[in-house]
Order: structure tokens, then C-alpha cells, then sequence
């Protein structure tokens, strides 16, 4: 696939030539968020973030979105579909365990046999463009869990910045007819490659102590009720911001907003730390407390959906281990797994 | 890429009748028509699938459906008033509008159960998609494809008996060989009285070519089992349906898992033998 260098100082006139055609959306300071939001002009695009406090997923699965709107008039009812975005879309600068969470969620929304429709249209309008991370941060472990900070899963164009430009690489056909859009840039060379290597090498070596995540699956099959569970989450206050900042975690609610006559029916982001999640109007709960929310959520990403879909559903982005208020760290937890079944061995 | 459509939303149908089931009036029957003829012939269904149920302003919530797919035009779900939307469905009436979703989950594995013996076992409200099966299985043209029939029904009170009318058809016929019980008897009642597990326990035909389906409060399931299993029932002949709070119904929404498997998109219907295989967290 085609590959290009866009000097520094160029990629304004990228963007601008991309907002031209697309709605372009893109890392910016939103308060005190960095936040993928629709921007208008290049200067709001920021290129040199360490990542974003909220995850892109919100622009295939909105965080609260119009399933379709109901109203309800002398005996008939008519429902109202939302109408799909008619421009095409530009994701710019995602970094790549965000992209890669993409691919995740595809297996849980597009599986073939029951689609979303509303999420499949918005992935196919949309053109991902990857940023590497040239710098991880201390809490970021991508390449213990299949990434890597360089990996172009997720992305159709995968841009790194090489010191004075940036590299530009098409890696699907979406991305091919995006890069060829691009004007007034040079073809990658070889020492453009070979500078894009040492950066991915430098990127990784910033990796301190990688967690073992491999066959994590069929350690917490031995591990249903394992005491570990009992004091694991009790700390855990039950916030769910974990979740709700997870680019991999998929929940959902489905409500209505509106009267009898006329309204709508949402979908919105929910969470399996929250009781509600499970329990039945006859007030019966499978999952009763922290324990068994704690256990639900861990056992999700790294049994049931390794189970699943034959590796673990994180993709190390790290935002669980950033925000947690009382500092709950899935790292640690892991390696506390990891250790426990040493002694058990 | 396939065009997939919205799949949340319900198609509309109509109250035609409502039926109070129980003497304290907590569980009714609705009977629903489809408005179109063309959501009428897509809506294939088999005894034990689901359905979402919209009550519009209320949201939807997921009922097993109690009609039998032999009926044409006609879908029933038996509701419980337990909480907001099924308060709100109870206070519906003849010409009011629903909506649909469905259907949803897997069936009973009807295949596998042809040629065989069954044993149904139901407890209280849970009994509704067994009254699906007993009747699918019951209709003309397909009763010849199973075996004997054996039905065991319990309920607390005979006021909490579900189908009353029904039951009694049924006892009329001699088919199915009919065993209904209450936990306590009260008024004129004349029948059984005694848990379901014991009446399992003396009633049961012999386990070599019989499918056991038990669908019931938990507190039967646990004491029913067990019965099963002295009876030499085999895991694999035995099935359960399960519930689980659900909101999407097709295994995105994440809620109803138990372990690597959702119950509205991998059951609601299991084997045992299958169950055995999933943590123990429903």
C-alpha cells in the first residue's frame, strides 16, 4: 500500500484539504477533557497528546443515541428511524489501542448473523487515521495485551511522526483513497521506513514491567470461586467510570423518554459495576455485590471474550488505571492472578 | 458489506383480549394481533422462544411466549405485574397498541425431543412456554412425532393456577397424561396436593427415551433436579429455560451472560448437561 511524507508544517494544509470533503473529527481541548470532537479548522487539531480522557468509541456507539422515535395517534402508531449521517466521516488521529478497540466492537455490533445497522452505517462512512504513540505513557500497556503503540489494527491510514514529517501510510482501500487525495507530498523511501522502525523500537522499549497475559484465560477458569474474589473488590466503589471510559466496553440500556402519545426510545452506555445492571423486577440478582460485578467485569475481558474471539477484550489503553479514584489497578490485579497460580503450581 | 437494518425496532400489534389468570389478579394473559400481514408471516417462532414486549413510554422488557406457533395470527405472552412496564401493560386493554420484537433466543430443541418420550414440569407463571411446547406438540399434524406426553403442573394455590380452561381440556382428552398440583389446598379444590418435586418422584416415566423440560421458580428447579437425576435422567435429556434481565434480546447489551454465553441469544433454553458447563451466576 502506498505510503507518504507530509512535512510537519504541511499538515494543516492536509487537514484543510480533508475538511473540505469530510466531517473531520479530532483529539481536542474540550475544558479540562482532551475529547475526539468535530472541528473546523486544522489549529483546533491536536497532534501531540498523550491520549485522550474519553475514548473515540462515542462516534460509532454514542454514548446516548435515538433508536427511533414513537408516536401514537388515534389508534395508529408510526416509529421514526434517526436518518444516517450523509457526509462522509474522517476519524484523524486516533492512537492504536483505540483503533484496535474498533475491531472489538465490530465483533460485537456487525457479527454477521444479528447487525446494528445504525453502528455498521457509521463504521463504513467512517475513514480511521491512526497516530502512532511515539511515547507511552507509565500507565499504557498496549503490547501486553496483542497491541502495540505502532500496530495499524483499526486503522484504514496510519500517520507517525518522524521528527520533521510525518509518515503517512495507507493500510486498507479506505485508507488508499484517502492518501491519494493528498497532494504536494513525497513518496516514503526507504530511510523513511527505516526511521519508522526506530521510532517503533524506542516506543516500546518505554514498556516497564509487561504484564503476562497469555492463556490469562484459562488461569480464571480454575479461579470461579477462588477467596481472591472476596477482597478484590472492596475498595471499589462502584463508580463505573472504568467502564464508562473503556474504548472496549460495550453495555448498553435501552429506555424510553417521552409519554404514552409521543417520544423516543435511547439507547445509552451502561455498566456491569452498577447493581442495577442484572437485577430483575422480581428483585432477584445474579449479581448481588461488588464480588461477583468485579469478577463479571475482569472475567469478561480476559476469559469469556478470549473464550470468544481467542485473545483478551483489552486493548491497554490504561484510562481504567488513570481514573480509578480509590486506584484500582488492572495490572496489578493481573498480576496478582498471574502470581496465584504460580503458588498453585 | 451487508445492509443491515435497525434491529431495535419493534413492529405493532394489538390487545385483542385480556385474561386474568390468578385469583389475586397479579398475572393476565394478552392475546396480540399483527397490524400487518407481512410482520404476521415473518414472525416464525418455536415453542420456548422470547419476545420483547414494548409498552411505548414504558420501554420494553423480554416475555417468554406462551401461545404455540400451531396458532396462526396469534401470539400471547402471560405477564406478572412485577414492575413498571408490566404495571403499566396490566392497566392495557382491547385496542390498545404494543409493540414486538422477536422473536428471540432459541426454542426447545424440538429435533432432538422428536421421536421421544416427554416429561414437562412447570412451577407457577414460569409455566407459559411449556404451555407453548404442550400444545405445539398436542396439535393434529404434529402430535405423532413424539411420544407420550406427561405434563406436571404446580402451583402455590389452585387460584394461582395459570390456564385453568385449558387444564381442563387437556384432562378431558387424557393427552397429555396431566398431573396438576398445589402446595396448599384451600376452597373446593379436589386435585393433588404436594410439591413438584414429589410428584416428579412418583409420576415420572421411566428415563431411557424421555426428555425431561422443567421451567419453574428456582426453589423447584433445585428440588427437581436432583429428583431427575435418581430417576437416571441423563443431563443431556434435560432442559431448562432460564431468565435473565435483557435489554437488546441479540447478545450486544451485555447484561444476560453466564460466563461466555448470553441466555437471550445462546438460550434461553439450555441443557443441563450445558449448563454444568457455565459458572454458576443466574
Amino acid at each position: 500500500m502506498r505510503a507518504v511524507l507530509v512535512a510537519k508544517d504541511q499538515m494543516s494544509v492536509l487537514l484543510e484539504a480533508l475538511l473540505q470533503d469530510h466531517e473531520v473529527f479530532a483529539p481536542v481541548n474540550d475544558d479540562a477533557l482532551v475529547a475526539f470532537r468535530q472541528v473546523d479548522s486544522p489549529q483546533q487539531v491536536l497532534l501531540d497528546y498523550g491520549n485522550s480522557t474519553l475514548p473515540p468509541k462515542g462516534l460509532f456507539f454514542p454514548q446516548t443515541e435515538t433508536l427511533f422515535t414513537y408516536s401514537l395517534e388515534r389508534g395508529h402508531l408510526v416509529l421514526k428511524e434517526p436518518q444516517p449521517a450523509s457526509r462522509s466521516q474522517v476519524l484523524f488521529g486516533v492512537r492504536p489501542c483505540d483503533a484496535r478497540s474498533f475491531t472489538f466492537l465490530d465483533r460485537v455490533f456487525a457479527n454477521g448473523n444479528q447487525c446494528d445497522g445504525c453502528y455498521l452505517a457509521r463504521r463504513e462512512n467512517c475513514t480511521v487515521v491512526g497516530l502512532s504513540c511515539g511515547s507511552p505513557k507509565a500507565t499504557c500497556f498496549c503490547s501486553s495485551v496483542g497491541g502495540g503503540p505502532f500496530s495499524a489494527t483499526g486503522s484504514d491510514v496510519l500517520v507517525t511522526d518522524l521528527g520533521t514529517d510525518y509518515l503517512v501510510e495507507a493500510i486498507t482501500d479506505k485508507g488508499a483513497l484517502l492518501v491519494e487525495s493528498i497532494g504536494g507530498c513525497r513518496e516514503a523511501n526507504e530511510d523513511s521506513l527505516r526511521r519508522r522502525r526506530e521510532a517503533e523500537a524506542s516506543a516500546e522499549a518505554t514498556f516497564r514491567g509487561a504484564i503476562r497475559t497469555e492463556d490469562m484465560e484459562l488461569r480464571l477458569q480454575e479461579m470461579w470461586d477462588d477467596p481472591f474474589w472476596d477482597r478484590l473488590h472492596e475498595k471499589c466503589i462502584g463508580c463505573g467510570v472504568c467502564t464508562y471510559l473503556c474504548p472496549t466496553c460495550h453495555c448498553f440500556d435501552i429506555v424510553d423518554e417521552g409519554s404514552e402519545q409521543r417520544g423516543r426510545r435511547l439507547r445509552l452506555w451502561d455498566s456491569c459495576m452498577f447493581p442495577l445492571f442484572t437485577q430483575h423486577a422480581s428483585g432477584h440478582n445474579p449479581r448481588p455485590t461488588g464480588k461477583e460485578r468485579w469478577r463479571q467485569r475482569l472475567m469478561h475481558k480476559f476469559r469469556y471474550w478470549a473464550e470468544s474471539h481467542g485473545e483478551a477484550g483489552c486493548v491497554g489503553c490504561g484510562r481504567c488505571v488513570v481514573n480509578c479514584p480509590v486506584n484500582l489497578d488492572i495490572r496489578q490485579v493481573l498480576n496478582e492472578i498471574e502470581s496465584l497460580s504460580k503458588r498453585v503450581e | 458489506m451487508m445492509i443491515a437494518k435497525n434491529p431495535y425496532v419493534p413492529i405493532p400489534m394489538r390487545i385483542e383480549k385480556v385474561t386474568v389468570e390468578t385469583e389475586d389478579r397479579s398475572i393476565k394473559t394478552f392475546d396480540l394481533s399483527f397490524i400487518h400481514k407481512e410482520d404476521e408471516q415473518a414472525f416464525r417462532y418455536l415453542p420456548g422462544q422470547f419476545a420483547q414486549l414494548s409498552v411505548f413510554g414504558k420501554g420494553e422488557a423480554p416475555f417468554g411466549i406462551a401461545s404455540s406457533p400451531t396458532r396462526a395470527g396469534l401470539l400471547q405472552f402471560t405477564v406478572s405485574r412485577a414492575g413498571l412496564l408490566t404495571s403499566a401493560l396490566h392497566q392495557m386493554e382491547h385496542g390498545d397498541l404494543v409493540g414486538v420484537r422477536g422473536p428471540l433466543g432459541s426454542g426447545f430443541p424440538l429435533q432432538e425431543m422428536e421421536g421421544r418420550d416427554l416429561l414437562v414440569i412447570g412451577g407457577g407463571f414460569a409455566f407459559t412456554t411449556l404451555r407453548s411446547l404442550t400444545n405445539y406438540v398436542l396439535e393434529r399434524d404434529i402430535r405423532g412425532r413424539f411420544g407420550k406426553l406427561t405434563v406436571i403442573y404446580g402451583a402455590r394455590t389452585p387460584g394461582m393456577l395459570l390456564y385453568k380452561g385449558e387444564l381442563e381440556q387437556w384432562r378431558q382428552r387424557d393427552d397429555p397424561k396431566l398431573h396438576v398440583t398445589v402446595d396448599a389446598a384451600n376452597g373446593d379444590w379436589k386435585g393433588q396436593v404436594g410439591m413438584v418435586p414429589d410428584v416428579v418422584s412418583n409420576v415420572a416415566p421411566a428415563a431411557d427415551d424421555t426428555y425431561a423440560v422443567v421451567c419453574g421458580p428456582p426453589a423447584m428447579t433445585r428440588y427437581t433436579l436432583p429428583v431427575l437425576e435418581r430417576l437416571h435422567f441423563p443431563p443431556e435429556r434435560v432442559v431448562l429455560s432460564l431468565e435473565m434481565k435483557m435489554k437488546c434480546g441479540i447478545g450486544m447489551c451485555g447484561r444476560c451472560n453466564i460466563g461466555s454465553s448470553y441466555v437471550c441469544r445462546d438460550g434461553p433454553v439450555f441443557t443441563l448437561a450445558e449448563l454444568r458447563r457455565l459458572p454458576p451466576e443466574y
